[in-house]
């Protein structure tokens, strides 16, 4: 079958090198209110050779994490079948459990491995989608895995999932006044980290291009910031802005020919929109004030930023054609770093109330504000392309560390890293 | 997903691990860079970069190793004691009062070395996001470096830099950490 060759040939090239070092580790601390109970029954395996990774529980994982799903233990499980022929519907009735995963693997000859799924309805005792499989390498089988996660969450909730993405952050390891900053990617459960960059300087908004194949960061060098893009799969660097002063928070337009960034290079912070193939550059704000952290809206028309035109830091959007700026966020001591969900319909930023940084979330229609988060000195939210979660930097025990928090507030987990400091998340987009 | 997208990815992604695969050194195409000042065109020896060729087994990133020696002393004893590191108020960026003695004794002795170049390096504490804070510590230096212009430095002397809250002195997360790490340090390049 055509599809699964080219799925097959997709995960051959997707492969990272699994590393030894410390990584991120998911802890949950709070989920929805209804979870929806669900069964991710050990894969079937009639191999002999152990096999890389359990994806059963890789799956589970996922649909714990998305604070959706209530899966079932295994120890509670009363069979584990491999096909429907196998399933004793009454089995998963009495435990509960509305939906089952089952799947089975076999080895092929090309040390490649076919991996069969299929999602049952309890209740109606039926398959909820035909039974599909993918071939895979033994590297691979992460990505199956989040593959049939996405698959299994996508059927259930209506909504495309995102555990086949990833996410870049910084982390600063070592002697604390001498660290070596390190931008990694690693999955976005956290597994298999990669690291991209490393340096004895700072490093600081890492931001994916749209086809989620290239990167942007800003990176000390001689004690100067640069903007620098990056190839992912190749290493092949560009430096990009080199301007006396600020070099910063560059952007990618949805269409990926621009990139919007901060320079000062004209006195003060103001922000620019640098055309990448042309490298010609545009003025995009003209105010005394400080004006930065630049990102685009989903259909590239509007760029919302930062200013402190207003006196304190609030969130504005600036008009891409007519350069016509307006104020957006009102409430809060002040609203920094924003971020708009990929439908246009929420606006993220990081509010600070009395003293205190979190994470805010604003209707564009209603103009309500929420706060999702109480952890201490958030900053950097960053927002999955299927607009579920908030991937943001905070401050637990004393080290900066990574966590995560629904759109609608009720999820939440963090991950936290062995060693170092972790900051500056930013989640990819769909690999297309 | 649709079934020819994943097709053209695929063959993407092949040729990018069979590149990945086949260098070993860093591909730094700084050639289309658009920096329009002499004082930042880069020098290859102060960088040692190294890609590694992670992709061997057709990784999807290579490393690229950065590291930068910036360090300049040219001892100047008339300086000798005097305070290089100012501090400022919170989410403020006025030279305080008891900076200004030292601020002085820095602008003599600019005006009396025309050749002498400093750079004004701007930090902001760990509040806040980063690049306001990147923002916030130009705007420190800033404030230093027109102080110094009205006692007569030239402003081609000075160089304004930020690291906004990247570079701390202090690690604790109070008040007193604060303060030290709100500051503008004085480089003699």
């Amino acid at each position: 079958m055509m599809f699964k060759k080219c799925l097959s040939v997709l995960f051959t090239c997707l492969i990272f090198i699994s590393s030894a070092r410390a990584q991120l580790v998911i802890e949950i601390t709070s989920g929805a209110d209804q979870l929806l109970p669900i069964a991710v029954v050990p894969f079937g395996y009639e191999g002999v050779d152990a096999l890389p990774e359990d994806i059963a529980q890789i799956v589970e994982a996922d649909l714990a994490r998305s604070g959706l799903f209530q899966p079932i233990p295994r120890s509670n499980m009363l069979s584990m079948p491999s096909k429907e022929a196998d399933v004793f519907y009454r089995d998963w009735r009495l435990l509960k459990s509305d939906y089952v995963v089952i799947g089975a693997i076999k080895k092929l000859p090309n040390n490649q491995y076919r991996i069969g799924f299929e999602l049952l309805n309890v209740l109606s005792q039926k398959p909820v989608q035909k039974h599909s499989s993918i071939d895979v390498s033994a590297r691979n089988f992460r990505d199956a895995a989040h593959y049939i996660s996405d698959k299994v969450y996508e059927l259930l909730t209506g909504t495309r999932g995102a555990f086949s993405t990833r996410i870049l952050y910084v982390t600063a390891e070592g002697d604390k006044k001498a660290p070596l900053f390190k931008l990694q990617v690693a999955d976005a459960d956290g597994h298999r980290p990669q690291v991209v960059v490393e340096s004895k300087e700072p490093i600081l908004s890492p931001s994916w291009s749209m086809d989620g194949r290239k990167i942007a960061y800003v990176m000390f060098r001689n004690r100067r910031p640069n903007i620098f893009i990056q190839e992912l799969a190749t290493g092949k660097r560009q430096q990009i802005a080199q301007f006396r002063g600020l070099n910063g928070a560059p952007a990618w337009s949805p269409d990926g020919k621009k990139l919007a960034l901060v320079l000062s290079k004209d006195n003060n912070p103001e922000i620019y929109t640098l055309d990448i193939a042309t490298q010609k550059l545009e003025r995009m704000t003209n105010h005394y004030a400080i004006d930065t952290e630049p990102s685009w809206e989903p259909d590239g028309k509007g760029i919302v930023f930062t200013s402190d035109r207003g006196g304190n830091p609030q969130i504005y959007r600036l008009d891409v054609n007519s350069k016509r700026v307006e104020r957006v966020t009102f409430e809060g001591d002040l609203n920094t770093r924003a971020r708009m969900t990929p439908d246009g319909r929420y606006l993220v930023t990081v509010q600070k109330n009395d003293g205190n940084y979190h994470i805010a979330l604003q209707d564009m229609k209603t103009g309500r504000v929420q706060i999702l988060t109480e952890t201490y000195l958030d900053e950097s939210p960053s927002i999955a392309p299927n607009g579920s979660m908030v991937m943001y930097a905070t401050t637990y025990q004393g080290k900066g560390i990574l966590a995560v928090v629904s759109v609608d507030g009720l999820v939440k987990y963090r991950l936290p890293s062995a060693d170092g400091d972790v900051r500056e998340p930013s989640w990819s987009p769909y690999f297309k | 997903m649709s079934v020819t997208k994943l097709g053209k990815f695929a063959v993407i992604g092949l040729s990018a691990a069979w590149i990945a695969g086949c260098s070993t050194t860093a591909t730094d195409t700084d050639s289309s860079t658009v920096a329009e000042d002499a004082n930042s065109t880069e020098q290859a020896n102060e960088n040692t970069d190294q890609a590694f060729g992670a992709g061997q087994d057709g990784a999807m990133t290579s490393v690229i190793v950065d590291e930068s020696a910036a360090t300049n002393d040219n001892g100047m004893d008339s300086l000798a004691g005097v305070q290089t590191v100012f501090y400022f108020d919170f989410d403020k960026s006025i030279v305080r009062p008891e900076s200004r003695e030292a601020l002085a004794k820095h602008a003599e002795y600019l005006v009396s070395h025309p050749d002498a170049r400093i750079v004004l390096e701007g930090h902001a504490d760990e509040r806040g996001t980063r690049e306001y804070n990147m923002a916030l510590g130009e705007r420190r230096a800033k404030a230093i470096s027109r102080y110094l212009t009205i006692q007569g430095v030239a402003a081609s002397q000075i160089e304004t830099v930020s690291f906004g809250e990247e570079v701390p002195v202090a690690f604790g997360h109070d008040s007193n950490a604060w303060q030290l790490n709100r500051r503008v340090e004085v480089r003699y390049e």
